[in-house]
């Protein structure tokens, strides 16, 4: 599994990642974790001040495209003194092999962390065939 | 700041000002360099001084936030997904382990006055300036 388009900027410190989006905030790379098992690939990213809601999971032609959409409201009646982090909304996409069950991607977002499942096709988990004697 | 004298060239004579200014935007607003994890910002008020930092994953009972005097210490730790011995990793990016992160803040506050909760991964602390500490109006009575 590679990153689309956003594969060029990965070693550059996450601030300057940031590209900006049409409703004028800036667009982050989240932090992502790849895992793979037996049953599926599981992909966990953080995307910190998204809401369950405001998670966009788009597949197309195994481009796997993920978005979230920050509503973080600022704190009421105070002003930004000092900023070591940007708010803004997330974006990541990654090019699919075809050994996933594409009908049966599974999303979860907990904590300001989606997890994504991929279960593996059945045509490519591992079969094991019995052998009958004759 | 210096500026080659092509830049003065050009036709247009706003795009140095323009430019200026989106350095400028960028000078103000944009993030500092973080001095440690996780990374704050902090927000001013009158009466109250308000910190936010982005934990995802971080459960709200594993983070231990401490005050004393002006110093504010938020701590914790982020437990690892389990994912069983054959797992193959194929991207750690992200970070798992136990963190401490000590600001200080510009008033002293009362720690019986520091709210604290977390929505969607990002950590809201609101802490009260202590009420002696409360600048006072003084009135000018005329002579």
């Amino acid at each position: 599994m590679t990153d689309v388009a956003t594969a060029a900027r990965s070693g550059q410190p996450e601030a300057a990642q940031g590209a900006e989006s049409a409703r004028g905030v800036r667009i982050y790379r989240p932090l992502t974790d790849i895992v793979e098992a037996a049953d599926g690939v599981t992909i966990m990213l953080e995307m910190p001040g998204v809401a369950p809601g405001d998670v966009e999971i788009e597949l197309e032609q195994r481009v796997l495209t993920i978005r979230g959409r920050a509503a973080v409201p600022a704190p009421e009646s105070f002003k930004l003194a000092y900023a070591e982090y940007g708010e803004g909304d997330y974006e990541r996409a990654f090019t699919l092999s075809e050994e996933f069950d594409q009908a049966n991607i599974a999303a979860e977002m907990h904590g300001g962390v989606l997890t994504v499942k991929l279960p593996r096709a059945e045509a490519a988990k591992p079969r094991r065939i019995a052998v009958t004697a004759g | 700041m210096l500026h080659p004298s092509s830049m003065f060239a050009g036709r247009d004579p706003f795009a140095l000002m323009r430019r200026m200014g989106g350095e400028f935007d960028r000078a103000l607003p944009g993030p500092a360099a973080a001095q440690g994890y996780p990374a704050v910002n902090i927000w001013q008020g009158s009466e109250a001084v308000a910190v936010t930092a982005e934990l995802p994953g971080v459960a709200p009972d594993e983070i231990d936030i401490s005050v004393k005097d002006t110093l504010l210490t938020i701590a914790g730790r982020r437990t690892a997904p389990e994912a069983g011995s054959e797992a193959v990793w194929h991207r750690r990016e992200r970070a798992f382990g136990t963190f401490s992160r000590s600001v200080r803040l510009p008033f002293r506050v009362d720690p019986d006055k520091v709210e604290a909760r977390v929505e969607h991964g990002v950590l809201r602390i609101v802490a009260y300036r202590r009420s002696e500490d409360m600048p006072r109006r003084i009135d000018v009575k005329p002579a």
